[in-house]
């Protein structure tokens, strides 16, 4: 069974449809890529995953679990899920050692001893141990998005969804960001990535999708996608990206 | 004419009476409006159609009319609805004083509920889906994530609605409950020193807000927050 | 519950007129005493606002000053310095004003104290208008060779008051909501008169029902006026402040 599956999954805000029929899966230890254009609907459809962003009609299961059941818990399923965002979104009037263990504490009922220690220990393997008092402002976004990263992990999830995590990042600072997502990603964690890092994709990712239009489009492994895309569009978005 | 700035000293012991009860005023209608202000702006951003409608109607509505008839509102009909509430046989009398806090807490729950609402609403979206993503509810979010930074960004707005509240406390006036300047004015009529009594309370509230309001100005600069 | 009787608007009071027509005249009376203490705001609050943005740094502290003076004391004791105090500064107004009607009187001090009080926050109003502008704006101005007050009479003034018609409009109102005040002078506006209604009949949510349906009645109405005026002299294209 696989770790993530979405079957026809369609969204609309009021009449303008941002997602149609999307279907696809992730398996345990999978690590998926989704790329496309602005407006092509990737963050959405990574937003439904955890139910951040509510659909009108198909299905998303998430371990066994239907996400748009409406008798799901989904404060406890969204737990298991870990996310990183595009602005990091570390909360800003906590320091870094609060931001890691705040949910592990309220959400996973840990002791805050037991918490703090998770904590560092993944602030440690992203390598901002030094920064521990420190608050988020004081960071550049680089670090920030590593201690994103770490927080998300603290939660011990079962796969981790990444929604465009290196795009608001000075270019200096992609590489110590994506470094850490492909160690996660040879450690066998279960990733679903939004992104336009095509060197990342060809690194670790084993299956390649890419929407257009709230659609989508390709979904083929890696080799194949990289070596001769299907459809037009595709080929066409490959060619402008991959000139850097 | 000659002016007889004695009368203030020789009343101050009355006077004090008068300017704590508008200190007590002041900071319980502060904090009860906060709080019900903070519900209120939970309610008027609410999904919920029903909620949102009533909480921005009664904030539409206190915005809306004269304080002084809201103390009215309060003062004249309150004995009644209490009567009916509790079945008395004859309407509670409550006393002035007592009803213009409950009336400046409820006043001020409207106006201190849009201060709120516009500092929740200024808090970008993401970090109530990072808060949602890591697991935390509704209820969670808001108190942990949500409301502490909402409430530090709005910290000087809240302290100039309290510095305006400080004045408007006066205005029990009307329904002849004895703040400071209600104190200043029975003085000034039993000893026929309108004059310098009026200065006198003039003077003190000038030097209070206007001191009060640098602080706030300074406050201002200290908390600017790195985001 | 209540024994509530809508008919008492149309009873006699103790002194002959009916209850609506004392109500009538109580609506005049806030509408005159709004009307002349706006115009006095504005004209007041504008040219105040517009020193405070200038360069020199005497007319700046002027206009800093009429507003810290106007904005720390509350209302009320305001009202009643206007009435009672300044008068006795002033022996030719002392005279007029004991041979005069109360109620001119009344409502002089009542025009003078709102439309001063008002002042100083359009003031505010209106130099933070002016100031969102960008430099560029001022520069240009002079680059073409017009003079100071050139520059604030063509450029700025213009566009500074239609970007802040929104908080203009609700000064408006709250000036509308503060001429309530003058009943502690003895003005018989409306609010005074629906307490006076009240003690009479003892029919306190009648006459109290009533007046807060008339002032939002008349807040609705200066909404929709502003709401003109600034679809009026709207600028094609421009979001104001953007």
């Amino acid at each position: 069974m696989p770790m993530i599956s979405l079957d026809q999954v369609s969204k609309w805000y009021g009449t303008f449809q941002v997602l149609t029929d999307c279907t696809t899966s992730v398996d345990k230890g999978e690590v998926i890529v989704v790329c496309g254009p602005s407006g092509s609907g990737k963050s959405t459809l990574i937003k439904t995953v955890n139910a951040l962003e509510p659909f009108q009609k198909g299905d998303i299961v998430v371990d066994g679990i239907k996400v748009n059941d409406p008798k799901t818990n989904l404060p406890k399923l969204r737990s298991r899920v870990g996310m990183v965002f595009q602005h990091f979104e570390l909360f800003p009037h906590l320091t870094i050692v609060q931001n890691l263990t705040l949910a592990q504490v309220k959400v996973l009922g840990r002791r805050n001893e037991e918490a703090r220690e998770r904590g560092l220990k993944l602030l440690e393997r992203v390598g901002l141990t030094a920064h521990k008092d420190k608050y988020p402002g004081q960071l550049s976004g680089g670090q920030q998005q590593r201690v994103a990263i770490a927080r998300a992990l603290s939660m011990d999830p079962i796969c981790m969804l990444f929604d465009e995590p290196t795009s608001a990042l000075d270019p200096e600072m992609i590489n110590e960001v994506l470094d850490v997502m492909v160690e996660l990603a040879k450690e066998g964690m279960t990733m679903m990535v939004v992104t336009h890092e095509m060197g990342f994709a060809r690194k670790v990712a084993h299956r390649v999708i890419f929407m257009d239009q709230g659609k989508i489009v390709e979904d083929a492994q890696k080799d194949d996608f990289f070596g001769k895309p299907r459809s037009e569009r595709a080929q066409h978005f490959l060619a402008k990206i991959l000139h850097h | 004419m000659t002016l007889d700035f004695d009368v203030v000293s020789r009343s101050l012991p009355y006077l004090w009476k008068g300017f704590v009860y508008t200190v007590e005023l002041t900071a319980i209608a502060a904090v009860g409006g906060l709080f019900f202000g903070t519900l209120l702006a939970l309610g008027r951003l609410s999904p919920m159609k029903w909620l949102s409608t009533l909480a921005a109607g009664y904030v539409n509505l206190m915005r809306s009319i004269p304080l002084v008839l809201v103390l009215f509102w309060f003062f004249f009909l309150m004995p009644q609805v209490l009567q009916v509430m509790t079945g008395a046989d004859r309407p509670p009398q409550i006393g002035a004083e007592r009803t213009a806090i409950i009336t400046f807490i409820m006043f001020e729950a409207a106006y201190f509920c849009e201060i709120m609402r516009a500092g929740i609403q200024s808090i970008p979206r993401g970090q109530v889906h990072s808060a949602y993503a890591l697991g935390l509810t509704y209820g969670q979010s808001m108190r942990l994530v949500i409301l502490p930074q909402a409430f530090r960004n709005m910290i000087p707005v809240l302290l100039t609605q309290t510095i305006i509240l400080f004045q408007d406390t006066s205005l029990v006036y009307v329904i002849s409950a004895t703040d400071f300047t209600g104190a200043a004015s029975k003085i000034a009529q039993r000893d026929g020193r309108l004059v310098e009594m009026y200065l006198f309370v003039a003077i003190v509230y000038f030097v209070l807000c206007y001191t009060l309001s640098i602080g706030v100005k300074r406050l201002q600069k200290k908390i600017a927050v790195i985001r | 519950m209540f024994n509530l009787d809508w008919s008492i608007f149309f009873q006699d009071s103790p002194g002959g007129d009916r209850y609506a027509d004392l109500l009538l005249s109580g609506i005049w009376w806030t509408l005159g005493v709004s009307f002349a203490a706006w115009i006095i705001a504005m004209v007041v609050g504008s040219l105040v606002g517009t020193i405070r943005t200038t360069q020199n740094p005497w007319l700046v502290r002027i206009g800093n000053a009429w507003v810290e003076l106007f904005r720390n004391v509350p209302l009320l004791v305001q009202m009643f310095l206007w009435y009672f105090v300044i008068p006795e500064f002033l022996p030719p107004l002392k005279r007029w004003v004991v041979a005069a009607d109360p109620a001119h009187a009344q409502f002089l001090s009542a025009v003078l104290c709102l439309g001063l009080f008002t002042s100083a926050r359009i003031a505010e109003q209106v130099r933070a208008g002016i100031q969102s502008l960008s430099r560029g704006q001022r520069n240009a101005g002079m680059a073409v060779g017009l003079t100071q007050p050139q520059v604030y009479r063509y450029v700025l003034l213009p566009m500074a008051f239609r970007i802040i018609i929104p908080p203009l409009t609700s000064e408006t109102m709250n000036l509308i909501k503060n001429s309530s005040i003058a009943l502690t002078i003895g003005l018989a506006e409306l609010t005074f008169r629906s307490r006076e209604m009240g003690e009479y009949t003892f029919h306190f949510f009648e006459a109290f029902s009533a007046a807060t349906v008339i002032y939002i009645a008349i807040a609705m109405a200066a909404n929709r006026v502003m709401a003109v005026i600034e679809r009026r002299v709207a600028v094609p294209g421009y979001i104001a402040g953007k």
